[in-house]
Parts: C-alpha cells; sequence; structure tokens
C-alpha cells in the first residue's frame, strides 16, 4: 500500500476544517493572531544606552587584542618544561595554561563582542518570509520527464539490447580490478594463529629481569610474567611475537590444584598459563592469590588457574590456555612444546 | 560622451569593495546568490545552536588536526626515547608515540593544540549526539528533511570512527588496547574475520602497519567524506530553510526571525568564537589523553581502568555484558559471545536512523512539515525516542562497570546483571513512562487553554468556598497551544467492496492500521480542545 491511498480525511489538513477554522461569523478564538508588535529595547530609544553598549563591546574586543598580545609573549617568555601550581587543579604546564588562557579569552571575547552588538544594537524586528514548496510544480515535471525521454530515446539504449547489456557487464566487471588490489594489504592467515614463539626446551625467561627462571624463583601467592627465551624487545617483531607468546606463571600447592591436566602439565605447582585474555585479547594483569584467581582488567572476565584456568565470571568464551612446562638438567624451567591450543580471542578457524 | 567614458567615470567613483564585487559578479554571479541569501530569515532558538557547535568543533578539528599533521610521525618503527620528559627516558616506543611525546612536551603550544584537537572532538560527538535528538523529538526530521536527517546520522557514525582512528595514532598503551580489542572483536566474525584482520593489520596484530592505516584514514578519507557530508548538510539547511516552532505570526507557509545580514551573521559568527574560546580554555585547564602518563603499547601490559572515549562507550557496554558464548561444531568457533555485540551495536545506530521512514509510512503524510511539534504532541515518537536513549545510556553505563563498581562500591557481578536486565526491560519501562508523561502534559495544556492559567490569586465566595482564580489565556498563547495538529488513526475500511467481493486485506495493510491505532488512537493522544468546548466555558463563566 503506498501513500497515495491514505484516505484524505485522516490527515490533519482536512480534521481541522471541523475544529479550528470552522467556525464562519463569530472570531475564532485559536486563530492566529499574526505576528505581535516589536517592541523596542532600551538602546533603541535611548542613545546613552546605546552608548553603553558600544562601549562594553568595543571594551570586549580591546580585551581580545590584549589577549593575543599576552599569548606571544607567553609563547616567548615561558620555558616549555616550567610547571605552575593552580587552584584547584593542582600543577600543570604553565606554557599549556598561559597559552591556552590567553587564546581562549582572545576567541571568546571577540564572540562575546559580536554575539552582544548583534543582540543590543542591530535591529531586532523579526521579519517574515515566503516558504516554496521544494516539490517543482507539474509543468516542471512533465518538462522534465518528456526531455528525459526524448534524451533516453536518442541514445536508443532500450532498443540496442546488445550496447546495454554489454555496456553493465563492462561496468561491472571494472571494480573488480580496484578490489583484486587490496589482496596485498595483508598475508593469509594460514595456521599463524596456531603457533606462538614456544616449542620444546626454549626457557622462561621473567619478563622483568631478562633472566631465566628457576622453580625457587616463583614464590608462592606471587604473579611472574615470562617471555620465550630469545624474544628480545629490540627485535623488530617484538609486538607481534610477545602480542602471543606473554605468560603468566604461578606456584600454587600441587594439592590445590583441581585439574587433573593442568596439575600433569604443571611443575611441583607452579603453572603456566597465556597472558593474553581469551574475549578479545587484553593482557592479564591482577591476581588474587588466595582464590588463585586471575582478572582480566578491561571487561573483568575471572579465570580459575587452580582449575585449568576455566572462566568464572565475565564475557570470556573459554579458559586460557597452559604452556607444559618442566625442569632442564641445569635447573632451568623450560617449555615441553607449544601452547596445545591457540591463545587469544577466538575466532572461525580456532574449532 | 561616449558609453565608455561613462563606464570610465563610475569606475573612478565606485568604492574598491565594490568594484571587487562588481569583478567577481561578472565571473561568478555573486549579485544573484546574495540576492536571494543577503537577507535570509533564520529563526532564533537555543536549541538551534547545537548545529552550529557541531560544525564550528568540526572547523577547529580541522586547523588543528593540519597543525598535528606537521609534527606527527604516523610509523610503528621502535625508536628509544631521548626527549625532555624524564621518567619515559630510554624506553622503546614507537616513532608515532616518540612523535606525539615530542608534540606534547617539545613543540611550544604542541600540548594545547592536541588537546584543543581531543577536546574538540569530545565537544563535535556529543554536539552531534544532542543535534540529533533534537531534530528527533521536534520531528524536524519530516519531509522534506529526511535526507539531511540521514546525513547528519552519517557524520555521527562517521565522526564516531574518526575519533576512534584518532586517538589509536599516538600508539599509547590505552589506545593500543582499544584496538585490540577491535582487533578482537574483527576475529569473532564468522568465515572471514581472521581474513580481514590479516589484511586491515597487514599481518597478525599488531605488525607494523595499522598507525599508518589508520593515519590515512584518519585525516583524509573519513574527514573528506565528512567535509562533503557538512557542505550538503548545510546547503539542504539553506535549500529547506530552517524550521520553527509554533506561534503567532508563524505558519508552515513562512519562516520568521532575523535576515543572515547583519544579525546572524553577527551572531552565528560570534557563537564560533564562543565555541572555539570555550573549547582552548578547556584544553588549557582539563588535562585529556595524558600519554605520557600512560606509556607506549605494548600487547603484553595494561593499564587498569581502560575506558574508550564516551562516544564508544556503548559499544564497549555490549561487550562486557554479554555471556561469553561460543559455540564449537566441524572444526569451527562461532563467537557469539563477541560476534552478538558486533552486531548489535550497528542495529543500535541504524534503529535511530530509520524511525523518520517509518513514521512516514504510518501516518501516510506526504506534506512538507516546517513547523516543529512539541515532544509532547507526538508522545508515541517521544516515547521511542527516550526508550533509544535509555538504551543507549544503559550501554554505557555498561560500558563503564568497573567504574560504577569502584566509586560506589558495587559489585560488577550486580552491575553487569542490572545492566544484563535494563537492556530489555529499561527501554519498554522508559517508553510507558514518556508517554504517560506527554499525555500528562497534553492535558494540562488542555486545561489551560479551557479554564486558563492559575493565577496564584485565591477568591473567597460569598458562601466561604476558596477559589484559585484563573486568568484566561492571551490569543498568542491560545494559537500556539492549539497549533498542533492530531492524526486520526488508519481504519483498514470495508473488506467488502460494494458488489460484496472480498478484498485482501494485506499483512503490511493490517500491520500498519495497528500502528497507527498505537500511534494516533484514544490512549495515545488528548484530542485538543475545540472552539466550541471553549466558547461553552467561557460562556458558562459569563464573566470574560
Ligand atoms: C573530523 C573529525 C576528527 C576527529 C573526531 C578527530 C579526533 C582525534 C582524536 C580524538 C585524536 C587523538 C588526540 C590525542 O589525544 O592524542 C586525534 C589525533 C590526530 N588527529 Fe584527528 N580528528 C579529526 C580530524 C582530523 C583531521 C581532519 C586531521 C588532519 C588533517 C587530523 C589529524 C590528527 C593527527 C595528526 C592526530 C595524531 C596526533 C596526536 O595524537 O597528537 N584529525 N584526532
Ligand atoms: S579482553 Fe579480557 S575480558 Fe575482555
Amino acid at each position: 500500500m503506498s501513500s497515495q491511498d491514505i484516505p484524505e480525511e485522516n490527515l490533519p489538513a482536512e480534521q481541522d476544517t471541523h475544529g479550528a477554522v470552522g467556525v464562519a461569523d463569530e472570531k475564532n478564538p485559536f486563530a492566529d493572531p499574526g505576528l505581535p508588535p516589536h517592541e523596542h529595547r532600551i538602546q533603541d530609544v535611548d542613545e546613552r544606552a546605546a552608548k553603553r553598549s558600544e562601549r562594553s563591546v568595543a571594551l570586549l574586543f580591546t580585551v581580545s587584542m590584549l589577549a593575543t598580545v599576552g599569548f606571544i609573549a607567553s609563547y616567548v617568555a615561558i620555558p616549555a618544561d616550567e610547571s605552575v601550581y593552580i587552584w584547584p587543579i593542582g600543577h600543570i604546564s604553565a606554557m599549556n595554561f598561559a597559552l591556552g588562557m590567553t587564546l581562549g579569552i582572545a576567541l571568546f571575547t571577540i564572540g562575546a563582542g559580536a554575539v552582544h552588538w548583534a543582540r543590543t544594537l542591530m535591529s531586532d524586528l523579526e521579519i517574515a518570509d515566503e516558504r516554496h514548496p521544494i516539490e517543482a510544480p507539474p509543468e516542471v515535471k512533465t518538462k522534465v520527464m518528456a526531455d528525459f525521454k526524448q534524451g533516453a530515446k536518442e541514445s536508443a539504449l532500450g532498443r540496442r539490447k546488445l550496447i546495454r547489456n554489454t555496456m553493465f557487464g563492462a561496468l561491472a566487471l571494472f571494480p573488480l580490478s580496484g578490489v583484486i588490489l587490496l589482496r596485498d594489504l595483508g598475508p593469509l592467515p594460514g595456521d599463524k594463529l596456531r603457533h606462538t614463539l614456544w616449542s620444546k626446551g626454549k626457557l622462561l625467561v621473567n619478563m622483568n629481569t631478562n633472566e631465566p627462571l628457576r622453580p625457587s624463583d616463583v614464590a608462592v601467592g606471587s604473579l611472574t610474567f615470562a617471555k620465550p627465551e630469545g624474544l628480545e624487545e629490540h627485535d623488530e617483531d617484538f609486538q607481534t611475537e610477545i602480542a602471543k607468546a606473554a605468560l603468566l606463571i604461578v606456584r600454587i600447592q600441587p594439592e590445590n590444584i583441581k585439574d587433573k591436566q593442568e596439575l600433569e602439565w604443571s611443575h611441583e605447582g607452579i603453572v603456566a598459563y597465556s597472558k593474553i585474555c581469551t574475549h578479545v585479547g587484553c593482557p592479564i594483569s591482577l591476581y588474587e592469590q588466595q582464590t588463585h584467581h586471575v582478572l582480566c582488567p578491561c571487561h573483568q572476565s575471572t579465570f580459575d588457574l587452580s582449575d585449568g584456568a576455566r572462566v568464572i565470571f565475565g564475557p570470556a568464551g573459554h579458559a586460557l590456555p597452559q604452556l607444559r612446562i618442566g625442569v632442564n638438567d641445569e635447573g632451568y624451567l623450560e617449555a615441553l612444546g607449544d601452547f596445545a591450543e591457540p591463545v587469544g580471542p577466538a575466532f572461525w578457524e580456532r574449532g | 560622451m561616449s558609453t565608455n567614458q561613462t563606464t570610465e567615470a563610475r569606475r573612478g567613483k565606485a568604492p574598491a569593495g565594490e568594484r571587487v564585487a562588481d569583478w567577481a559578479d561578472g565571473r561568478l554571479g555573486i549579485y544573484s546568490l546574495a540576492k536571494a541569501n543577503m537577507r535570509k530569515i533564520f529563526p532564533d532558538h537555543w536549541s538551534f545552536m547545537l548545529g552550529e557547535v557541531c560544525l564550528y568543533s568540526f572547523i577547529i578539528i580541522i586547523l588543528t588536526g593540519v597543525y598535528l599533521t606537521l609534527f606527527f610521525h604516523p610509523s610503528m618503527n621502535e625508536v628509544e626515547y631521548h626527549g625532555s620528559y624524564v621518567p619515559l627516558q630510554g624506553q622503546l616506543m614507537s616513532e608515532a608515540f616518540n612523535s606525539t611525546m615530542h608534540i606534547s612536551f617539545d613543540v611550544r603550544g604542541g600540548l594545547l593544540i592536541r588537546q584543543i584537537h581531543h577536546w574538540a572532538a569530545l565537544v563535535f560527538l556529543a554536539g552531534m549526539f544532542v543535534h540529533m535528538m533534537r531534530v528527533f523529538f521536534t520531528g524536524a526530521f519530516r519531509k522534506p528533511r529526511e535526507v539531511n536527517w540521514l546525513f547528519g546520522f552519517l557524520l555521527f557514525v562517521l565522526g564516531m570512527f574518526t575519533g576512534f582512528t584518532g586517538y589509536s595514532l599516538p600508539d599509547d598503551l590505552l589506545s593500543g588496547t582499544g584496538v585490540r580489542f577491535m582487533e578482537g572483536a574483527i576475529l569473532s566474525v564468522p568465515i572471514v574475520g581472521t581474513y580481514l584482520s590479516f589484511f586491515l593489520f597487514g599481518g597478525e596484530f599488531p605488525g607494523g602497519d595499522f598507525v599508518a592505516r589508520f593515519y590515512s584514514v584518519h585525516i583524509l578519507l573519513l574527514p573528506g567524506i565528512m567535509l562533503g557530508l557538512v557542505v550538503a548538510h548545510l546547503i539542504l539547511v539553506f535549500y529547506h530553510k530552517h524550521t520553527q516552532f509554533a506561534g503567532p505570526g508563524k505558519t508552515n507557509n513562512n519562516v520568521v526571525g532575523m535576515p543572515l545580514l547583519p544579525v546572524y551573521m553577527a551572531k552565528a559568527g560570534g557563537f564560533f568564537f564562543l565555541v572555539f574560546g570555550v573549547i582552548a580554555a578547556i584544553s588549557a585547564i582539563a588535562q585529556i589523553n595524558p600519554i605520557w602518563a600512560i606509556g607506549p603499547y605494548r600487547p603484553d601490559q595494561v593499564s587498569t581502568g581502560a575506558q574508550p572515549d564516551w562516544y564508544m562507550g556503548f559499544s564497549e557496554g555490549l561487550i562486557r555484558v554479554m555471556p561469553g558464548w561460543e559455540i564449537n561444531f566441524w572444526g569451527h568457533t562461532l563467537v557469539l559471545g563477541v560476534f552478538i555485540p558486533l552486531v548489535i551495536f550497528p542495529l543500535v545506530l541504524v534503529a535511530i536512523a530509520v524511525y523518520p521512514f517509518i513514521e512516514s509510512w504510518v501516518t501516510g503524510d506526504r506534506r512538507e512539515h516546517h513547523i516543529l511539534d512539541r515532544p509532547r504532541n507526538a508522545p508515541t515518537r517521544t516515547a521511542f525516542g527516550v526508550a533509544w536513549i535509555t538504551l543507549y545510556m544503559v550501554l554505557l553505563i555498561g560500558g563503564g562497570n568497573d567504574l560504577w563498581a569502584t566509586h560506589f562500591h558495587l559489585s560488577i557481578n550486580s552491575i553487569t546483571w542490572f545492566v544484563r536486565i535494563a537492556f530489555f526491560v529499561g527501554p519498554v519501562l522508559a517508553f510507558v513512562i514518556t508517554k504517560r508523561i506527554c499525555l500528562g502534559l497534553q492535558r494540562r495544556d488542555k486545561e489551560k487553554v479551557l479554564h486558563g492559567r492559575e493565577s496564584g490569586i485565591i477568591k473567597r465566595l460569598p458562601h466561604g468556598e476558596f477559589i484559585e482564580v484563573h486568568e484566561p489565556l492571551s490569543q498568542d498563547a491560545l494559537h500556539t497551544l492549539t497549533a498542533h495538529e492530531q492524526y486520526e488513526p488508519l481504519a483498514i475500511g470495508p473488506t467488502v467492496d460494494e458488489n460484496g467481493v472480498e478484498r485482501k486485506v494485506k499483512g503490511s495493510e493490517r500491520l500498519r492500521a495497528k500502528l497507527s491505532e498505537a500511534y494516533f488512537g484514544e490512549e495515545s493522544q488528548i484530542p485538543k480542545p475545540t472552539v466550541e468546548e471553549y466558547k461553552e466555558i467561557t460562556s458558562g463563566h459569563g464573566h470574560h
């Protein structure tokens, strides 16, 4: 049903006839009385008041000029590293404060002057302008339709189907080149998200000290962050590698570990889990030592490290992957392989 | 005297300004343009300034943005910091972060421009939001302004993404966390998610490309589109002329106000400086995004209380309160816990964008509307709008659940459940309550028209009763309060025609009749006072 089918009497313009405007002989109390008479402001009748307004506006513009001078002076005079105490904000950069305030005042007073001028001294007589329908009148529409028909006929697009169809084909195909060109925006995912730098025999290196960890370095109740041996901050792909390989390590009394596999993959109660939250990938950073819960600060997903790091609260969809660890001949903690499942946020191919 | 001499003579006399204008008119036709527009009438209402706030903050953003490009290096190459901010010296960071540090500490006034850019972005988006709501609640989106409504809506959405790409540029710990969030969300898209992510980041996250890519999107692609939309938006505002509220002398066929030259130009031009001045002053005193305190981005580090800029907050809310559903099948994972929020995010926005078209379908009204509605006189629309805002605000609360928890000592768990329930219940409640308030206000208007305004004067009648004297309203007020139109609900009409043949009533037609009843039925509007009612009552009182 298109809008044309609306019965006319449902439109308010029609209904109005039995309401507001219908009463013929007597005066309609709701009728539009027309524009109210113009009321003069004090500045319109009292030249002294007008002069006062003029002086206020000029004063505002003058303040603006002074503020700009102040801006330049601050730029030149204030050392870039000086800080000032401004109540109640505290210590802030003197340069930033001075430049911002002078600029702000210079601009604000121009605006205030202009608005005051407009409100008090320019004519405040309200004027009514006619509106004209946006829609073209029927003659115009008829003319345009006829012109278009003529143009279409002269192009013979409708008649010469072969031209039309091949043209549409060509126009539809050529944007493909543009799409193809986007192919090299990035490599295909392949199985990159399934692997990290961890592999059998890689030492667990303490993130803070950059030293390989021994079991004795991991105390009960503390949260240790680790990276795989060989990955250094200055490496070109450090950011991308650490985004997958970051590890968190805690020590739990073995008898408190509820998950069998977790216990098997741990070493003397030391367990290593991916630090990357399985929700959308924030690093996990908070540890509650009594409960062995770790918390992701981004959306509060909480994982129970004593029970396979399963999700006990929050929007994460699955447990943190565990890294299987052991100790090598020299007594250092080492990985016994890569993570068994992809780390970080879930994705379609994860399975 | 030959004609040549006349022109010579005139040229000699005309003031320089006029000669320049003549020159330009001969080439650009500016006199015809000015004839139509120089004294164009603009109605005055405080809410009409909201759009101006958006325009001016957009201009401020462009000016300051161009300045920032002079110093900002959109590169993710890792460098060691050797600038003047001591605590970070020797630390590794991307060039993007390094150059933002340079802007903040070593370029005099650079910090100010950065802060103005960021504050103006917040004002820009807040301005667009409130402006959009003004247009919505007054029905200014009705014909002929539907296209301009869409332009405005697009500006709001593009503004969100321009802001997001902008605050990701410094590559600090906070914004990097936001980018990671986005990458996680993209990964959740079924089938193509990993491919999209690899194409966007040039490989695995974070890689070395995204700052440069965001940069061209942030300073060229999106602002370019937005500039085009802003110009189109303004041309349409000029072409349609401004709407106005009902009042004495104001009709659907005129526009009442002050001329562009001089009053409106002075006010609007002045207002630009007011907005700029206020934003500059805010940037002088209120620090925003102190990247030096946050530090450079590292995928394995995070700052607590990570929050996006406010306009992204509702997407944050969606992702925070969604349960972590994941479905595994045939070696694939459907990450509903992230993907559903990702789908609802645009749907929330689209819901408000398409509303004007739904309303015009329900009313079937094809006339132009230049007189604004008072929100109370369109209860269903107003109620829908408030319901939408309620949804938006509930999600904003969800986005800041950790802040609420720490500030008000609540548990995250209970806030999450509150938001989950309020997501469904809140809008419904808001709808019902708003509609009732609107109807109450309509009833009050009717009272006022029929019985006059309460004067506050108490009179004692001869038999001892006290009454409050009601003053009759002026004709101005009577007109203003009764000027709105009221639709009648649409009837499907007889389903059997005069020959007894049954007419098929389409489902859409039935739906439309139902909606129309919901909009304009007895439950949904108070019939406005009629002249007869008014006369009967006033003559009953006798003494007017
Ligand atoms: C149109 C809407 C725009 C919005 C909403 C917007 C928003 C932002 C935001 C929030 C930031 C982060 C600032 C910070 O705290 O560090 C930013 C950074 C930046 N923007 Fe924009 N911007 C816009 C347009 C532009 C334009 C047109 C340009 C340049 C022509 C530009 C150039 C920049 C540059 C170079 C930066 C990085 C420098 C820095 O972060 O200090 N922006 N933008
Ligand atoms: S990223 Fe950890 S809860 Fe969202």
